[in-house]
Order: structure tokens, then C-alpha cells, then sequence
């Protein structure tokens, strides 16, 4: 099979999945806690590293910024007001949906595809569960409503982040960074951030799954699987973010 | 049934008695757990049906099929319990997923299943604080918990010592009996064919070699049935020695 037929059979093939899965649940309460399970393990389980990552992203974009307005007519509280927009419109929703592509897609992949292996789904199936439904609409929903929290969070330490990096240094004044943080505010970039998040949400968890719930036999297979539902998620999530940016800015 | 080109079964008609344990024998490869599975709707045959006394199982989807799969409980080979849930809620997984019991039904009915593969009191131990049989036997336990009508077993008895590999044996054999099960075994271990083979059908290469009781086995001229059962000298001559007995 070449690329393009390939890409159809598993397009295809993730659809019937999904199809499957969208169903009345046995149990409401049962799915409910499931899904509040999920969402702790995401939202709880990655607050850590999006912190650390967001950090460290304000405090370079601030570092950086302030560099390249040495010697510039550019008005120095304009730190501030870049580190802002480059956290709300990309680094928090792209950067932080990459990094959690590799966390929590890569575990996603590799639990369901344990449970593939260990004859979990298969006992779940005989017994009458509707496993697509139990075991990814669960993550679905948990993810679509936890990663755009995590998200701001993201943004907001992003700009924290550029603060702690170039008030106590001198770049900036603290008066001068936050006049640029508040200066030509645009709700509509939150919006976008948010469509972002919500997209990028639903592709790394779609590919996760869906790459864990089909594996087969062997722990090559598995270690394959967590990789190709990083590699795919990565590769759409940029794909996305370029059309996302494409149409709402257009 | 095939995979892609190559056929794993080949015409097989065989009827499971209820109340009795029914066993699929054969060697590696040649196809147990793929008819096993054809069985309990995991994989479709490419010809032919799957009948549950009246109902073409193979042919149905949706509620119904979700139906006649809440009278099914399965034993796996690797037991297949949930790593991260205790005994009691493996257990009571089925329960909590298909039932409006209330909490204290359901700890009855855990406990009585619990009770019933003697394992009273290891509720609150997780799967990998128990040895292969204990595993198998809550295993048993939850796929009896909604009082199935057909029970299946894949290799009940693989990793396991022969005493420990008989005591499971001989319980799916009492569930079986007590609850009037359809029960279908699928096995290689020739201790079971002899011990609670009450309806045994041999596959040979994907097709239906032999069908009889463990009674059968003994007297019948089958070379592949033969072959297989009898297959060291050790065992040729023990054969060879119960016959001569029985004949003298």
C-alpha cells in the first residue's frame, strides 16, 4: 500500500472506530468516573512539566526580545506586550500541545495497547463493554476540557516567566513590562488560543488511541506504537496550527 | 475462516453440550484459539454461523449482541485481570458495568463468587500479589459473576504445576455442573482430556480430525487422535498396558 492509500485506510479505519465509540453508555457513572480519572491524570499528572516549560519559554522570549531591542527606537515596555501575544498565540497552545503529545500521548498509546496485549480489551469486548466507547471517549472528553485549562495555565506563567527573567535583570522596569502585557489587548487571539488548544487536544488523543488500540503482539510493537502516536501527533498539530493560523488571521 | 490467503479452519461442525465440559483439543497451530474466538465473537468466520441454541450469534450486532455476550464469561490464558484494580473490583467489574445492583448486592455477589474459587478474603490484593492459579481462579470468579450460561476457558491450565493446573480443572468442572453451563475449554494438556473431557473435539490443521468422551480416547484407532494423546513412548506404553489389562 502507498502513503496516500495507507493514510485513507487508517483515516477510514479511525473513523468506524469513533463511530463505534459514539454510543449510549452501559453505565453513566461508570464513563464518568473514567472520564474524571483521566482528567486528573492529565491535568494533575502534567501541570509539572507544562509549568517548567512555560517558564522557561517566557523567560527566553523575554531575554531574546530585549536583545534585539538594543540599541532601538522600539520602546522597551514592548517586551512585555510580545511576550504576551507569543505566549497566548503560540507557545502556550503549540509548545505545550507537542510536549504533551510525547507525555500523555506516548501513555495514552502505551496503556491501551497494553491492555490489547494482556487480553484486557478483548475480555471487556466478550463481556459485552463497548470498548471504544469505555476506553477513548473517556480520554477524548477528559483531554478536549483539561489541555485548554492546562494551556492557560501555560500562558500565564509563559508571561510570569518573561517577568522573572527581565525585571530583576534590568532589561525592563516592572511598571514598563506590565503596561506592555496590557497594552493592545486583543480577545480574539484568547480565542484563538482556545481553538487551538481544543484542536490540538482532539488530534494528539485521536492518534493516541487510536495507535494503542490497534497494536498487535510483542513489546517492538508497543515501544512502535507510542512513537508513531508522538510522531503523527506532532506532525498534524503542526499541520493544524499553520491552517488554524491561516483562516483566523486571515 | 482465513487470514488473507491462508485458511486457518476448514468446515468444522461441532455442537457444545450444556452441562457438560466441552473440549477443543489439538497442537499448536492448528487453530484452537482461533475457533475459540470465532466462538465468543472476537473474530468472524468467512463461512458458516455460530449458533447459541437458537440465536445465530455470528450474525448479530448491536444490543442483541451485547445481550448474549452478559450470558458469556470467558477465562483467558494470561487471566486478563485489570492490573490496577483489587480482586473485588475485577470482580465486580461485569457487575458495576451492566447491573443496577446496589453496593451491598454487589459485595454479595463478589464475595459469594469469591467464596466459591476459595479465595475468601483476598478482596483487597492486586493481581500481581497472586500466584498463576490464584490469578486463573479469580479469573473463574469473574467470569461467573453475572451467572453466565456459556462459559469459555483458553488454556486454563497453561503455567501451571499439574496438581494446581487439576484443582482448576476441577472446578471449572463443578461450576459447570452447578450451574447447568454450557462450557467449552480449549486445551492442550492431556491430564484435562482425561479428567473432565466429557465431549472433546480434536482439530488437526484447521479441520475437525476426531469428536468423542474421554471414555473414546482410550479405544479409538484414530492415528492423528493416537498421535496426539499418546505422544511419547512413556505414555505409548501405558496405552498399550491399560488395554492389555482391560482385555485380560
Amino acid at each position: 500500500m502507498g502513503v496516500v492509500s495507507r493514510t485513507f485506510y487508517h483515516f477510514g479505519r479511525w473513523l468506524l472506530l469513533m463511530k463505534q465509540g459514539i454510543h449510549r453508555p452501559e453505565q453513566w457513572n461508570m464513563y464518568a468516573r473514567e472520564t474524571v480519572r483521566q482528567m486528573y491524570d492529565i491535568g494533575i499528572g502534567s501541570l509539572l512539566i507544562v509549568g517548567l516549560i512555560s517558564i522557561f519559554m517566557g523567560a527566553v522570549a523575554g531575554i531574546q526580545f530585549a536583545y534585539q531591542l538594543d540599541d532601538q527606537l522600539v520602546p522597551r515596555w514592548y517586551i512585555g506586550y510580545i511576550v504576551r501575544d507569543l505566549a497566548i498565540l503560540e507557545s502556550a497552545p503549540t509548545i505545550t500541545c507537542l510536549v504533551l503529545a510525547g507525555k500523555v500521548g506516548s501513555n495514552m498509546a502505551a496503556e491501551l495497547g497494553g491492555m490489547r496485549q494482556k487480553e484486557h480489551i478483548d475480555a471487556m469486548e466478550i463481556m459485552g463493554v463497548n470498548t471504544p466507547g469505555y476506553l477513548i471517549m473517556p480520554k477524548l472528553v477528559a483531554a478536549v476540557i483539561v489541555i485548554p485549562l492546562l494551556v492557560s495555565v501555560s500562558a500565564f506563567v509563559a508571561m510570569a516567566g518573561g517577568y522573572v527573567a527581565t525585571v530583576p535583570t534590568g532589561e525592563v522596569t516592572g511598571p514598563e513590562y506590565t503596561r506592555g502585557l496590557l497594552a493592545f489587548y486583543a480577545p480574539y487571539n484568547v480565542f484563538i488560543m482556545y481553538v487551538k488548544s481544543v484542536v490540538f487536544a482532539f488530534l494528539l488523543t485521536a492518534v493516541s488511541t487510536y495507535q494503542g488500540f490497534f497494536v498487535r503482539t510483542g513489546s517492538i510493537e508497543l515501544g512502535k506504537a507510542s512513537t508513531r502516536a508522538v510522531v503523527i501527533s506532532n506532525i498534524l498539530i503542526l499541520l493544524a496550527d499553520y491552517l488554524i493560523a491561516v483562516i483566523m488571521t486571515a | 475462516m482465513s487470514f488473507g490467503d491462508v485458511p486457518v479452519l476448514k468446515g468444522i461442525t461441532a455442537r457444545f453440550e450444556r452441562g457438560r465440559t466441552n473440549l477443543i483439543i489439538g497442537r499448536s497451530g492448528a487453530g484452537k484459539t482461533v475457533l475459540l474466538k470465532i466462538l465468543v465473537g472476537l473474530l468472524h468466520p468467512v463461512e458458516g454461523k455460530v449458533w447459541y441454541e437458537e440465536t445465530p450469534f455470528s450474525e448479530l450486532a448491536g444490543r442483541d449482541l451485547r445481550n448474549i455476550r452478559m450470558q458469556v464469561g470467558m477465562l483467558f490464558q494470561g487471566s486478563a485481570l485489570f492490573d490496577s484494580m483489587t480482586v473485588e473490583e475485577n470482580v465486580r467489574f461485569p457487575l458495576d458495568m451492566f447491573t443496577g445492583m446496589s453496593r451491598g448486592e454487589k459485595a454479595d455477589q463478589v464475595n459469594h463468587c469469591l467464596e466459591r474459587v476459595n479465595l475468601a478474603g483476598s478482596n483487597k490484593k492486586f493481581p500481581s500479589e497472586l500466584s498463576g492459579g490464584m490469578q486463573k481462579r479469580v479469573g473463574i470468579a469473574r467470569a461467573i459473576v453475572l451467572n453466565p450460561r456459556y462459559l469459555f476457558c483458553d488454556e486454563p491450565n497453561s503455567g501451571l504445576d499439574p496438581k494446581t493446573a487439576f484443582v482448576i480443572d476441577e472446578l471449572i468442572q463443578q461450576i459447570t455442573r452447578e450451574n447447568d453451563m454450557t462450557t467449552v475449554i480449549n486445551t492442550h494438556d492431556m491430564n484435562s482430556v482425561m479428567e473432565i473431557g466429557e465431549n472433546i473435539i480434536l482439530l488437526y490443521n484447521g479441520a475437525l480430525a476426531w469428536q468423542g468422551s474421554r471414555e473414546q480416547v482410550m479405544h479409538s484407532d484414530n492415528d492423528i487422535l493416537q498421535d496426539f494423546i499418546f505422544a511419547s513412548p512413556f505414555l505409548q506404553r501405558l496405552r498399550q498396558a491399560a488395554l492389555d489389562k482391560g482385555s485380560r
